[in-house]
């Protein structure tokens, strides 16, 4: 969708945790992007190789962590993995699924210096 | 932008407003930290460190939506934000329903395009107060040029606001402007499947239009099916089909904004003026 947008958010993040964690160069970032948050990874990837130049990150490896996309079904009442969604219960077909997780996009933690 | 958005840097510009967007993005990063783990600086050891960061990527666009949501709150603001592919009829139906709610409601209206005042100017027509943000390159509104938008527009007390934002089934679905509701408009000369091809702004509606049904007996649109689909993906999703053009359906949608507009009012000083 707007990976640019959220790689640029990323960024600020880090440069505002700079300064509060007194680091100034940062090495690894992991995200933690949920499987039903619209978000492209290989958009995201590609995106921020292109915000970190000139930055405390131009150096940074990128590491996405993805989180399964997760609902409870309302007519049989387990709790399942959806891929997309409009997908139905993979337990009984239904669609009445109420989505409970898997649309974080999460600066989770760095590796810095 | 000079926040989240990063789609139109520096392009965005809301109507009237100058704007000093200072862009201090990389410049003050020359600090010397010799106090990390390894500050003993043994030789060959690495000073690098774990940092937990948890934060949310859009964290800052919703502290502003935040902010927005308490202004709306304080001053009894019911705020919609329109949401469809270009093309759907949103300013049409904006038009149409300034023109037959605004004497019973006050009503304001926030314009989100790349570029031109066009929009702006057609409600303007009406009589409504509006503001046009042109985002330039960026695909959406956010939190901040909403924020900064009610600054110059000052919608009143009790009144009514549509943000009416860029035509875009994509990217608007994530950012939250602190509205009360996305409406997402869909005509039935698009496909009756965009609910499945675009679900996230239709998970993250709480109210479908279907508009432009006048057309139906044209087009191969399958209302059902459509309609099928929007609940798959938001099994909570209310569904109200109309055409701005012709009038048919208004009046359900016109009885949506007035009880969502007394229930937003409930405990607020403002709800004397809706009596």
């Amino acid at each position: 969708m707007h990976e640019m947008a959220l790689c640029e958010s990323i960024l600020q993040l880090v440069e505002e945790n700079a300064t509060t964690q007194g680091y100034s160069k940062v090495k690894k970032v992991w995200l933690e992007i949920g499987a039903l948050s619209g978000v492209e990874l290989e958009a995201m990837r590609f995106c921020f190789e292109a915000v970190k130049q000139d930055s405390l990150a131009a150096q940074s490896e990128l590491h996405i962590v993805e989180l399964p996309g997760r609902a409870w079904c309302l007519e049989c009442g387990k709790e399942v993995t959806v891929q997309r969604l409009y997908d139905a219960c993979p337990v009984c077909g239904s669609y009445q699924l109420q989505v409970t997780g898997g649309q974080e996009m999460r600066v989770k933690e760095l590796e810095v210096e | 932008m000079c926040t989240v958005c990063g789609c139109g840097e520096g392009d965005t510009k809301v109507e009237d407003q100058e704007h000093h967007h200072h862009h201090h993005h990389h410049e003050e990063h020359t600090h010397d930290y010799g106090q990390g783990p390894a500050h003993a600086h043994a030789p060959g050891m690495s000073q690098s460190r774990m940092v937990q960061i948890e934060q949310d990527i859009l964290a800052r666009n919703n502290e502003y939506a935040a902010a927005n949501r308490r202004w709306f709150a304080e001053h009894g603001v019911l705020t919609l934000n329109l949401v469809s592919s270009p093309g759907a009829g949103k300013t049409t139906l904006l038009t149409r329903s300034i023109d037959d709610l605004s004497s019973e409601l006050g009503i304001a209206v926030i314009e989100g395009d790349q570029q031109t005042t066009n929009d702006a100017e057609r409600i303007r027509a009406t009589g409504a107060k509006a503001i046009q943000i042109n985002t330039g390159k960026g695909c959406h509104l956010d939190g901040h040029m909403v924020g900064h938008a009610l600054e110059s527009l000052q919608p009143e007390e009790g009144s009514v606001l549509f943000i009416e934002n860029v035509g875009n089934l994509v990217c608007p679905a994530a950012f939250d402007l602190g509205e009360a509701h996305k409406v997402v408009i869909l005509s039935v000369t698009e496909g009756d499947d965009k609910p499945i091809k675009y679900p996230d702004m239709f998970h993250a509606a709480d109210l479908m239009l279907l508009n432009k049904i006048d057309l139906l007996p044209y087009v191969e649109f399958d209302v059902d099916k459509c309609i099928e689909y929007a609940q798959r993906v938001n099994p909570g999703i209310k569904v109200i089909q109309l055409s701005a053009t012709g009038g048919d359906g208004m009046d359900t949608w016109y009885q949506w904004i007035r009880a969502t507009r007394q229930v937003s009012l409930v405990g607020h000083p403002a709800s004397k003026v809706a009596e």
